[in-house]
């Protein structure tokens, strides 16, 4: 034991900054407290006190509803909607005299509207109950009566356990770690699924449970937990071990939390201390986020407007109602003497005809409910399912090599994908790969490397004929893309002969350039996983940057295989004897690298017994704190750095340090002493005390990675751009990193002209230097108001001139740092802010923080009033996916945590491209023609309703059946509606994303706007005039077939209804642009099912069937009047949007019509003309001129 | 959170996850790449669908315009003829007890061939009023034993304390108007068989059920009916019963089952019983032959004969402004988003 806290001791010292500090918040004086309650019996779980807390099990249920609750909570979230609520009472009145139909007549369809809703959220909850169930069932070992492991299921762990857990397997609940197959206690675990993080953490056991190493020395162990209370803090654990009479403080570096991974740890004991519901990771567990698209919030507002339609000829009604209800009687005499006015109710009594008028408003409030389409919001949600299931399922967004198909997190949000006017963008991990790649390196003063980066090919470009590149387009730049973007080792694209296969020793300066790799190979905290099988090595490391170092370190013959706790061994490539050795270094110090620090040193022996401290950082640290004779390729390196930043590479700065025997240790103890203090200066102090070590350095030279574009980026932010999406990149990086990105993936172009508003003046520069806060807050101030007007102006006059001239003006390009931002943002400057970015093609904000990301974000959002979508990738990028309209989630390298905050996921950023362009604008044009459509059809039947009544002297009285009404909206038009929201497509996904301007139609809301929908319900309300006025006419008052019988109610019920049920579909046949089968099977299959109902229900008996008796077969099939009447409303009906459509098609063609028109007549002329570059629709223009000229 | 954890704890094996990739199966259907058809309006899809129309529309109409011309149809109003002209108050003459007998003549001006169907029609009389709709019991007046099921026909439901059979205020105010022809001195019968629903007859109204108690309320409403005839075949009462659509219509009276020859002069003599005149509604008798569209009613032929004329104009109309002006006017549009290609 004694050994075991000396390597403690010895550890902790290693990693002397974040990686093992314990936490200085003195909480543990809170235990026994509120909050601090929980009392844990170790390996102990049967023990009576134990038994009396109660604590729950390892049973988790993530389910929204249980067995119990789920109809009363299902139900009360359908009626949380008005429409629903509407519903409800008219449900309740309807058994009351007042209402015109049968009570079940009504009831029905709301049963059945409510009854899919709740099977649809009982699907969803039983998929999520599957995977409760599949987590609960796994296996674990757990330490039972007996004194061995045995296997059991997750479900059944108690607090109090002893578990064992093997390497690669996850925690089943939140742990207190006792020992691990390590001797000094120490695991790896990998916390991917909690915060994101793909690097490992080191966690360790106390010293005084590190020997608890068999089953023999647990049958013992006895123990007493006492910490906090379940809460959903990641990063903070307090408690207490009492164990031997003794109590040991536990922080967060003993607790092994739930759904986190062991890794590179053959297995661990622990004690379980949180089970279920109460381990950290479920206290985290949110819900998606919430949102709900600008669509939905339009359908409300029509819904209220049909609500008030509702009102308002209900209103009508009554009063034309209580008028004749009270011309029924005058001076003893009765008008409607067989209404019996003298004896009646009080719904009709003609002396109290104003109670009878608003008992009469009621009824007529039911009887119109029509209007309000019952099925909408169930249809929507269905139809926005089933087209996430098709996000979901496309195989377009695939990406193979993380193996993660894209994903539609929520369904609510699916149309405004096809309406992003602005796209906010993360740049690493979003725009590039986030695996940093060793590309380039300086040496001595020596630049190698050949490779191109991507920046530098971009540039490249930019100087070649354009028109190749605009023509060939997306096709010739994938391919290319495909075939450089294979290479043999990840994380390394260095090219250089001079280096590769032991080249380097002759080169000017071997030494130099051997202790170079060695710094690479050992200054880092990477973990090395050796294959056993091939031998091969792979790295475990914080930072891909770190990753790339140690595999350049690797290819170039300085191999790091092995790490212990105090050292590092390399396979090493000797230049003087040109062979392969093994050298160990003793590791003394890691002086972790932070934000604040920017770099990092290691402090090694080698095998000659020389203290060395090695160093690498940033340029902007590190230059200073070179020695007088180590600056002896200063000015080259500077030279070479400022290239490679220009090439969007990130650089590093390499250097050395040999330290003699005394200073070293004299440091030490400084060192140690600070360490060990527990005051809250002690990380200034310690910082200090790094500071003083890493000083008169000498410089070897400058790495260069490159964080390689992703895939397809500069075509797919092309296509964005065409399709007048406007793209905000934010970033962390340095301006000209961002700048250089820009450039590669084309968000800059070479004709934009760019604003750059920076507070890199030397005069802002100076007042910093003085420290005079208000000073520079104001020169600040007032100087980015400066530019910002400035910049405005530029654009201004830059517009009237691209007016007077009829040229089109070049775009610009602003670029903004973050400190520039803050004061953007604040009130004063924000609206001319906005002003001129929103004039700005593309927009880079370099330096910005989380926060700044998600406050532009809110300015865009505000400010445009347009819709939003923000992309990124990372922990950094959950705010401004959250405050934006839509936030996108790359699935990438950095873990879950943007992907959870997110409403949909993708693994690559040019997914994007499609997931706008194709699945959005679909989507888009899906549900708002579908919304159109619904109230069209309602308005064109329930006003069928109202103009019967007006000959019905506003009784009441429905004009057809009751069943024919109740199933109006559930079977004999809802199928086809669906259909339409699921499958229309106005163009193919290739057209789509061949012509992106298709995508303005949902930025502009063309299908959505109001003269659209109004458009559609006045077609709605205009049908219905023609459907009652047409079928009136021609059926009454003759005979109506060659026996002479007239048409009566029942006959003109199903007359008219047959019309509807005809126009409605019939319109929707018109209306959509897409059959497949399963168009016309719904379509036709809705108009057939009506004759098929009205037959069956004709043959029940009449008490069922009542008015329906018999009539289709006897009266209405055998009149030939009844089907030319069919067929002349159907026509009459639809030939005024079909006019209106030919002559729109035609002559005001909307951007899809132009589409499909090409398409069918094989043209590409209008289009070809678009595709035109401008250079040479210019040079065009200017051949034309001269050609003039030389003929005068 | 922990849903999805878990669902990526799932896949703890390489091999097998690589095994079960997620990749996306490919179907037509998944891929949204299933076959269809997508018709867009060509001018020629839209030419030829308004000339189809019209090809289709203008034949119908002659058909249905010269069937309907075809229909002899004779119509006489009578409610002012009929009340003696020294009557002023008309409500209070129809309802006394005097002799309400008035007689009519008819000038055939056509031939009209048998069956000749005679018709009343009334006018402003709201059969489709909700309370007189609702005002009836179909158990009743299909079922004997269901005689007491009276509770929807409030306020003729009983009289003196009996159930009335047929209750409801359709059946008490049953029309009571009657007709009968003579050609010159000959009487014309009127078949008043089978003029109403088949259905109605064998199962809707009872062959056992009997009229009982029936106008013996305080006020009497219309026709009385024979109490020995069982309801399913009082036909008058199955025609009224099955009421009219609008305030207007025509319900038949009877058959006459011998041809009229023009220049006949058909002799009527006519109860006029029935009270339209407290809700000045008028009374008409019709009679009229038929044809295969039925009655005489041009507004089909003419609507017909009018949306097919429309679809020839516009066809020719967008004929005319598809080729002999195509695409001008389109063109701005084009500009329109030419004008800003951003991409370049």
């Amino acid at each position: 034991m004694a050994e075991g806290s000396k390597r403690r001791i010895h550890f902790s010292k290693l990693y002397s900054f974040s990686c093992l500090k314990s936490p200085f918040r003195d909480g543990h004086s809170q235990i026994g407290n509120k909050g601090y309650s929980r009392v844990v019996h170790c390996n102990d779980p049967d023990n009576p006190e134990a038994v009396q807390l109660n604590y729950g099990d390892n049973y988790v249920s993530t389910t929204k509803y249980t067995a119990f609750n789920f109809i009363p909570k299902s139900l009360f979230e359908q009626f949380r909607r008005v429409a629903n609520i509407y519903f409800l009472v008219v449900a309740c009145v309807s058994f009351s005299p007042l209402a015109p139909f049968t009570a079940l007549s009504i009831v029905a369809p709301l049963l059945v509207v409510i009854g899919v809703t709740m099977a649809k959220e009982a699907v969803e909850d039983w998929r999520r109950r599957k995977q409760d169930i599949e987590a609960n069932n796994r296996k674990v070992h757990v330490y039972g009566n007996s004194y061995t492991f045995v296997e059991t299921r997750w479900k059944k762990l108690r607090v109090g356990d002893i578990i064992k857990v093997y390497k690669d397997e996850y925690f089943p609940a939140d742990l207190f770690l006792l020992s691990s197959s390590y001797e000094d206690g120490v695991c790896y675990v990998d916390t991917m699924n909690l915060d994101g993080e793909t690097n490992l953490k080191l966690k360790q056991a106390l010293g005084a449970t590190i020997h608890l190493h068999d089953e023999k020395s647990l049958q013992k162990f006895r123990a007493v937990v006492k910490c906090e209370d379940p809460n959903e803090n990641l990063y903070s654990f307090i408690g207490t071990l009492h164990y031997d009479g003794r109590g040991y403080d536990l922080s967060l570096q003993q607790i092994l939390l739930r759904d986190s991974k062991l890794k590179n740890t053959d297995y661990i004991y622990g004690v379980v201390i949180f089970t279920g519901h109460d381990t950290k990771v479920m206290q985290n567990s949110t819900d998606p986020p919430s949102k709900r698209s600008k669509i939905e919030r339009k359908m409300d507002k029509i819904i209220y407007i049909l609500f008030s339609t509702l009102i308002l000829i209900s209103f009508i009604g009554s009063v034309f109602f209580g008028v004749e209800t009270k011309r029924d009687t005058s001076v003893g005499r009765y008008r409607r003497w067989y209404l019996h006015p003298d004896n009646t109710t009080v719904f009709y009594d003609p002396r109290r005809a104003t109670l009878a008028s608003i008992l009469h408003f009621l009824t007529a409030l039911m009887l119109y409910g029509y209007l309000i389409p019952i099925s909408l919001y169930v249809s929507i949600e269905i139809v926005k399912v089933l087209q996430s299931i098709f996000i979901n399922h496309d195989q377009e967004m695939y990406y193979e090599e993380t193996d993660r198909p894209a994903r539609a997190r929520t369904s609510n949000l699916n149309e405004e994908l096809g309406q992003v006017d602005t796209v906010l963008c993360d740049k690493t991990g979003t725009l590039t790969c986030n695996s940093m790649e060793f590309v380039k390196c300086s040496i001595a003063g020596i630049p190698y490397g050949r490779g191109m980066a991507e920046v530098e090919k971009a540039l490249a470009r930019r100087g070649k004929d354009e028109e190749s590149e605009v023509d060939g387009g997306s096709f010739l730049g994938q391919n290319n893309e495909a075939l450089d973007s294979r290479h043999p080792i990840k994380g390394f694209n260095f090219e250089d002969e001079r280096m590769m296969n032991g080249q380097w020793v002759n080169e000017p300066c071997p030494d130099f350039i051997q202790k170079f790799f060695r710094v690479l190979a050992i200054c880092h905290t990477a973990i090395p996983d050796v294959d056993k099988e091939s031998g091969e090595i792979s790295y475990e490391a914080e930072s891909p940057d770190e990753a790339a170092f140690v595999i350049a370190a690797r290819e170039l013959g300085f191999e790091f295989f092995a790490r212990t706790q105090t050292s590092i061994s390399l396979h090493e490539l000797n230049y003087e004897s040109g062979k392969k050795v093994d050298r160990v270094y003793q590791l003394l110090h890691v002086l972790e690298f932070s934000s604040s620090r920017k770099r990092m040193s290691v402090i090694v022996k080698n095998e000659e017994n020389q203290l060395l401290l090695l160093c690498k950082g940033a340029d902007s640290v590190m230059f200073e704190r070179l020695s007088q004779h180590g600056r002896q390729f200063e000015a080259e390196t500077r030279d070479h750095i400022k290239r490679y930043a220009e090439a969007g590479l990130r650089t590093l700065v390499i250097t050395y340090r040999e330290l003699d025997e005394e200073e070293y240790k004299l440091w030490d103890k400084d060192f140690s002493k600070f360490k060990s203090t527990l005051t809250e200066d002690r990380d200034a102090l310690v910082d200090a005390a790094a500071d003083k070590m890493e000083k008169d350095l000498i410089l070897l030279g400058a790495t260069a990675v490159e964080d390689r574009l992703q895939k397809g980026v500069p075509e797919c932010i092309k296509k964005l751009a065409r399709a007048k999406i406007k793209l905000w990149v934010l970033t962390g990086d340095k301006m000209e990193t961002a700048v250089n990105i820009g450039y590669a993936c084309s968000l800059l172009r070479q004709d934009m002209k760019q604003i750059v508003i920076t507070l890199d003046s030397p005069d802002i520069l100076s007042l910093e230097k003085q420290g005079d806060k208000e000073a520079l807050a104001k020169a600040s101030l007032e100087s980015i108001n400066m530019q910002i007007r400035e910049g405005i102006s530029q654009i201004k006059s830059a517009k009237e001139s691209s007016n007077t001239s009829k040229g089109s003006s070049p775009g610009f390009g602003l670029i903004i740092d973050g400190k520039s931002l803050d004061y953007s943002l604040n009130k004063m400057l924000a609206r001319s802010f906005f002003e001129l970015a929103v004039n700005c093609a593309s927009v880079i904000c370099c330096r910005s923080s989380p926060k700044q990301k998600a406050r532009v974000t809110r300015l865009v959002k505000m400010g445009t009033g347009k819709t939003t979508l923000s992309i990124g990738d990372g922990a950094n990028d959950v705010g401004m996916l959250q405050e934006a309209d839509i936030g996108v989630g790359i699935s990438g390298a950095e873990g879950m945590q943007a992907v959870m905050a997110s409403d949909f996921a993708i693994a690559q950023f040019r997914f994007l491209e499609r997931l706008l362009l194709v699945h959005g604008h679909w989507c888009y044009r899906r549900i708002s023609m579908m919304i159109c459509y619904f109230f069209y059809k309602n308005i064109a039947f329930g006003f069928t309703l109202f103009w019967f009544e007006a000959y019905a002297s506003f009784s009441g009285q429905a004009a057809y059946n009751d069943w024919y009404m109740s199933f109006y909206n559930v079977f004999f038009t809802s199928l086809p509606v669906i259909a339409l929201g699921v499958f229309d497509q106005d163009v193919s996904a290739k057209l789509c994303l061949k012509y992106p301007f298709l995508y303005l139609e949902g930025v502009e809301d063309i299908l959505f706007s109001w003269p659209r929908i109004l458009g559609w319900m006045l077609n709605g309300v205009l049908s219905s005039l023609m459907i009652f006025f047409l079928t009136t006419n021609s059926v009454l008052n003759q005979a109506f077939r060659i026996d002479g019988k007239v048409v009566d109610f029942e006959i003109l019920g199903v007359t008219m209804y047959t019309c509807v049920v005809w126009t409605v579909n019939c319109q929707m046949a018109l209306s959509i642009n897409y059959f497949t089968w399963i168009q016309h099977f719904f379509i036709w299959g809705s108009i057939a099912f009506w004759y098929v109902f009205v037959l069956i229900y004709g043959y029940l008996s009449p008490a069922i069937s009542t008015t329906a008796y018999r009539v289709f077969v006897e009266a209405c099939a055998p009149s030939v009047l009844y089907w030319l009447v069919t067929l002349l409303v159907v026509v009459c009906v639809l030939l005024p949007y079909f006019s209106y459509r030919s002559f729109q098609s035609r002559f005001l063609p909307m951007y899809h019509d132009i589409i499909q028109r090409n398409q069918v007549e094989g043209l590409e002329i209008g289009l070809s003309d678009d595709e035109l570059p401008k250079q040479s629709q210019g040079k065009l223009l200017h051949l034309r001129e001269r050609l003039k000229q030389r003929e005068l | 959170m922990a849903s999805s954890s878990a669902a990526g704890a799932g896949s703890t094996d390489p091999t097998a996850a690589r095994r079960n990739t997620k990749r996306p199966k490919y179907s037509k259907f998944t891929q949204q790449e299933l076959p269809a058809c997508k018709p867009i309006l060509t001018p020629r899809a839209v030419i030829s669908a308004f000339l189809l129309v019209s090809v289709v529309f203008v034949p119908i109409g002659v058909a249905a315009l010269i069937a309907s011309r075809k229909v002899v149809e004779i119509v006489y109003r009578y409610e002012s003829k009929c009340i003696p002209s020294n009557v002023t108050d008309r409500v209070a003459y129809i309802q006394s007890s005097a002799d309400k007998t008035c007689r009519i003549s008819l000038d055939v001006t056509k031939h009209m061939k048998s069956p000749i169907y005679v018709y009343y029609q009334l006018d402003n009389f709201y059969q489709n009023h909700r309370r007189y709709v609702k005002s009836r019991s179909d158990e009743q007046l299909r079922d004997r034993s269901e005689e007491g099921s009276t509770s929807a026909c409030k306020p003729e439901d009983t009289a003196n304390g009996k159930p009335i059979v047929p209750c409801g205020l359709i059946a008490w105010s049953l029309f009571n108007d009657t007709y009968s022809f003579f050609r010159g001195n000959k009487n014309l019968t009127v078949n008043k068989k089978g003029i109403s629903w088949k259905s109605d007859r064998e199962h809707k109204f009872g062959k056992d059920v009997f009229p009982k108690n029936f106008q013996n309320s305080s006020i009497r409403g219309g026709a009385s009916l024979n109490e020995s005839i069982p309801l399913s075949e009082q036909e008058d009462l199955i025609v009224w019963m099955r009421t009219a659509a609008l305030p207007t219509f025509r319900k038949l009276y009877g058959k006459i089952e011998v041809d009229l020859n023009e220049g006949d002069t058909i002799n009527v003599t006519l109860q006029n019983n029935y009270n339209t005149y407290s809700f000045s509604g008028r009374k008409k008798l019709v009679l009229s032959t038929t044809s295969w569209l039925g009655g005489k009613n041009d507004f089909l032929g003419i609507a017909y004969l009018t949306v097919g004329g429309l679809c020839f104009f516009l066809a020719l109309a967008f004929t005319i402004v598809y080729f002999v002006k195509p695409r001008q006017l389109g063109d701005p549009s084009y500009l329109s988003w030419n004008r800003n290609p951003g991409g370049h």
